[in-house]
C-alpha cells in the first residue's frame, strides 16, 4: 500500500515536471547517469538579476490602491486572514500574519519624521514589506539556513526546514516577519494551489514573488500597483528601476543600521 | 552511586511524586501547545520571544553561577569549597536542563530541532549557544560524577579530569556570554544593543546562582546529616554581595547611557519597563518590585551583622533570587520587543498554559537536582560515617 502510493507520487511528480514548462529539473542524464548530478535549471522565461529591488512611489498610492495591492499579494500566497470576527480582537492582533501591509510614515520611518510634517505625507498610506536586504540580519541569525539569500538578492525561506525558533524575527529591524502561532489553513479564504500553504510553527514573509519571477512575471504587488511600484535589478545601471532612482529622491527604511534595504520610497 | 537515588524515606518519595505531578500537568499543557501551536501563549507577531526564552536566559545564569565555587576551589585552592563544588556542578546540570527544555518548548517545530546540527550555521549565535550549553552540561556531568566517585572511594579523582575542570571555567563564562550575544548583536533592538549586556548577565548570574546555592545548602543542612558548612555559606554570601553590586552598577551604567544621551531608541524600552509608554505598562509594578528586592537584598548583604545571620541571609538570598528573576525572566526579553520596530506598542504577558508548561520544565530541573543531590548527600554521609 505504502509502496504503491510512493510509486504513484513518484510517477505523478515526474509527469508534472515533464508537463511544466519552467524550472526544469535536469535529472540524471539519459546515458545511464554516470557522474551526472541532478541540478536545477532556470526556466526559459525566468527573470534574473544581481539584486532585485522595488521603488514605491508613495505619491501615486491611496488607501484603495494599497488595499488592492495587499490583497493581490496575500491571496496568491495563501496568507491567512486571522480576523477579529473569527477569533476576537486580541487574539487576531497576536496571531496576525502579513507579508505586505499599510502603515503611516512615522511607523515606516520611526527615526525620520519631522516635528512639523507635511500633511500629505502624514496622511498618505505607506506600504511596508520585507526589504530583501543586501546584508540581511535574519539570514545571519537563522540557525538552520532555512532563511537564505539567493544570488539574485531575494531573501527566501524554506518553510520545511524552519524550526520556528524565531531568531530571525528578533533580528529583523523592520518587523517584516510573521510566525504561524496556529494552523493558518482554516483562515485562508481561497487556497491558491500553485503556492504552498504553511503549517503552524514556522516563520514566513514576503518572497518578492520568487515563484512568479521564475516564470517571467513581475511580483504581484508591482503588477497590482499599476505603475506605483517599480521592480528591477538594482545592480544593473540600465534597468528601469535605476532610471527611476536617478530621477527621484528616494529614502529607505533604517539605513543607519547598515542592512542595505532594497525597497526604496519616493515621498 | 545511583543506588542512593532510590534509597529514600517517605518525605523524599513524596517530594519526587509531587514533582512528577507537576511535570505531568506541564506535559499535558505542552501536548495542547503541540496540537494548537504557540498561539496558546501570550506571544505575538511583535513580541516573538517571551517567557520561555526568558527562562533560558535566567537559568543559564544560575548554571554559570556554579563556576563561583569551582574557581575558588580549583584555581585558588580555597579548600573549604571542596565540600560544595559538586553541589555547584550538579546545580549547573539541573539548570542547563531547564535551559534546554525552555528552548525546546519555545520551538514552533520541535521535531525539526536536529536541523540545527544537520545544517550547521556558524554565523548564527544559536549555533554557538547549542555548542556551549551542551558542552558545559557534559563537562559538569563528567567532572561532578568523577569527583564525587573519587570522594566516595577515598581517592583522588583521575588526572584526566583536571583539564576538564579548567575547561569548564571558560565554558561557564561562555554560556552566559553567548546567550547575551543572542540579543545584543541584533540591529534595531535598542534595548539589547549594548556591550554591557554580557557583563551584566554574568554579574547577575554570579549573584543569583550562588544565592540559590546558599538556599539549597541551608535546605540540605535541615533535611540531611550533611552540613555544607557555615564558612562555605559565608564565603558564597560575600561573592553574591560583590556580584549584586556589580549587577546594579552595570544597570546604572545602562540607565546613564540611555538617558544622558537621550536617544529615544534606547530610552523607550527602559521607559516602557519602569513608567510605561503610551499608556501601556503591564510590567511597571514588577520592575519596581525587582529593583526594590535587589536593593533591599543588598542592604541586608553588605553589613556583616546581617550577612552573618543565616536567617537574614536566607531572606536576602530569596529577595535577590526573585528580584533577578523578574529582571531577566520577565522584563528583559519582552521589553526588547516593546515598542516594536515600527514603534507600535503591543504588550506581552505570559498566559496560564505558558506558565504551567514553564512550571513543568522547572519541575524536571528540580527532579534532576533532587536526584543528583540525593546521591551527593548519600556519598557525603557515607564518607563521614
Amino acid at each position: 500500500m505504502e509502496d504503491s502510493r510512493r510509486r504513484f507520487l513518484k510517477i505523478a511528480g515526474i509527469a508534472a515536471l515533464g508537463m511544466g514548462a519552467a524550472p526544469v529539473i535536469d535529472a540524471v542524464a539519459a546515458s545511464g547517469g554516470h557522474g551526472a548530478e541532478p541540478h536545477m535549471r532556470k526556466g526559459a522565461d525566468a527573470l534574473s538579476a544581481k539584486q532585485w529591488g522595488i521603488v514605491i512611489d508613495t505619491t501615486k498610492l491611496d488607501h484603495e490602491k494599497v488595499e488592492h495591492i495587499i490583497e493581490a499579494c496575500h491571496s496568491i500566497h495563501n496568507v491567512p486572514d486571522i480576523s477579529a470576527e473569527k477569533v476576537g480582537e486580541k487574539v487576531a492582533k497576536r496571531h496576525e500574519v502579513k507579508w505586505i501591509w499599510e502603515t503611516h510614515f512615522h511607523n515606516a520611518f520611526p527615526n525620520l519624521p519631522s516635528k512639523y510634517m507635511s500633511e500629505a505625507v502624514e496622511e498618505s498610506p505607506f506600504l511596508v514589506l520585507c526589504n530583501h536586504c543586501e546584508d540581511p540580519p535574519c539570514v545571519q541569525a537563522c540557525p538552520t539556513q532555512a532563511t537564505f539569500k539567493r544570488p539574485d538578492g531575494i531573501v527566501l525561506m524554506d518553510f520545511h526546514r524552519c524550526i520556528g525558533c524565531r531568531f530571525c524575527m528578533a533580528a529583523c529591524p523592520y518587523g517584516s516577519r510573521s510566525f504561524n502561532l496556529r494552523d493558518p489553513r482554516p483562515f485562508i479564504k481561497e487556497t491558491n494551489l500553485a503556492f504552498p500553504t504553511r503549517t503552524k510553527g514556522v516563520v514566513e514573509k514576503c518572497n518578492f514573488c520568487a515563484e512568479r519571477l521564475a516564470v517571467g512575471q513581475p511580483p504581484a504587488c508591482v503588477e497590482a500597483s499599476e505603475g506605483a511600484m517599480i521592480f528591477g535589478d538594482l545592480e544593473d545601471p540600465h534597468s528601469d528601476i535605476r532610471e527611476v532612482l536617478r530621477e527621484h529622491y528616494t529614502i529607505r527604511r533604517k539605513v543607519a543600521l547598515g542592512t542595505g534595504p532594497a525597497v526604496y520610497y519616493i515621498i | 552511586m545511583l543506588e542512593y537515588a532510590i534509597k529514600g524515606d517517605k518525605k523524599y518519595y513524596g517530594w519526587i511524586a509531587f514533582l512528577l505531578g507537576l511535570i505531568g500537568v506541564g506535559f499535558g499543557f505542552y501536548l495542547w501547545q503541540l496540537k494548537f501551536g504557540l498561539g496558546i501563549t501570550g506571544l505575538s507577531r511583535d513580541v516573538s520571544w517571551g517567557f520561555y526564552i526568558a527562562q533560558l536566559t535566567y537559568m543559564v545564569g544560575v548554571a554559570a553561577g556554579g563556576v563561583m565555587v569551582v574557581i575558588p576551589y580549583y584555581l585558588h585552592d580555597y579548600k573549604a569549597f571542596g565540600r560544595i563544588t559538586v553541589l555547584g556542578e550538579f546545580l549547573a546540570i539541573a539548570s542547563l536542563i531547564v535551559c534546554m527544555l525552555s528552548v525546546v518548548v519555545d520551538l514552533g517545530q520541535p521535531m525539526r530541532v536536529l536541523n540545527v546540527i544537520l545544517h550547521p550555521s556558524p554565523r548564527s549565535m544559536l549555533f554557538y549557544d547549542m555548542i556551549v550549553l551542551n558542552g558545559y552540561l557534559l563537562l559538569n556531568l563528567v567532572v561532578g560524577w568523577n569527583v564525587l566517585q573519587a570522594e566516595r572511594n577515598g581517592t583522588h579523582y583521575p588526572m584526566w579530569v583536571t583539564p576538564l575542570i579548567y575547561l569548564s571555567i571558560p565554558f561557564a563564562i561562555s554560556i552566559h556570554t553567548v546567550t547575551a550575544f543572542l540579543y545584543c548583536g541584533l540591529p534595531g533592538r535598542g534595548f539589547w544593543l549594548t556591550a554591557i549586556l554580557a557583563p551584566r548577565f554574568l554579574a547577575s548570574a554570579f549573584a543569583a546562582g550562588p544565592a540559590l546555592l546558599i538556599l539549597l545548602s541551608l535546605i540540605i543542612r535541615r533535611v540531611s546529616n550533611f552540613d555544607p558548612g557555615r564558612e562555605q555559606i559565608q564565603t558564597l554570601a560575600k561573592i553574591i554581595t560583590y556580584a549584586l553590586i556589580a549587577n546594579l552598577f552595570f544597570f546604572g551604567c545602562e540607565i546613564f547611557v540611555a538617558f544622558y544621551s537621550g536617544i529615544p531608541e534606547h530610552m523607550d524600552h527602559i521607559k516602557y519597563l519602569f513608567v510605561g509608554i503610551h499608556g501601556h505598562g503591564v510590567l511597571v509594578p514588577w520592575m519596581w518590585s525587582s529593583m526594590a528586592l535587589m536593593v533591599l537584598a543588598l542592604i541586608l548583604l553588605i553589613p556583616p551583622i546581617t550577612r552573618q545571620n543565616e536567617g537574614v541571609l536566607a531572606v536576602a538570598c530569596i529577595m535577590l533570587f526573585i528580584g533577578a528573576w523578574i529582571d531577566k525572566g520577565l522584563g528583559l526579553i519582552s521589553a526588547g520587543f516593546v515598542p516594536n520596530p515600527l514603534h507600535e506598542v503591543n504588550e506581552y504577558f505570559p498566559t496560564f498554559p505558558e506558565v504551567m508548561i514553564t512550571i513543568g520544565v522547572y519541575a524536571i530541573g528540580a527532579l534532576v537536582l533532587t536526584i543528583l543531590y540525593k546521591i551527593t548527600i548519600g556519598v557525603k554521609e557515607e564518607v563521614r560515617a
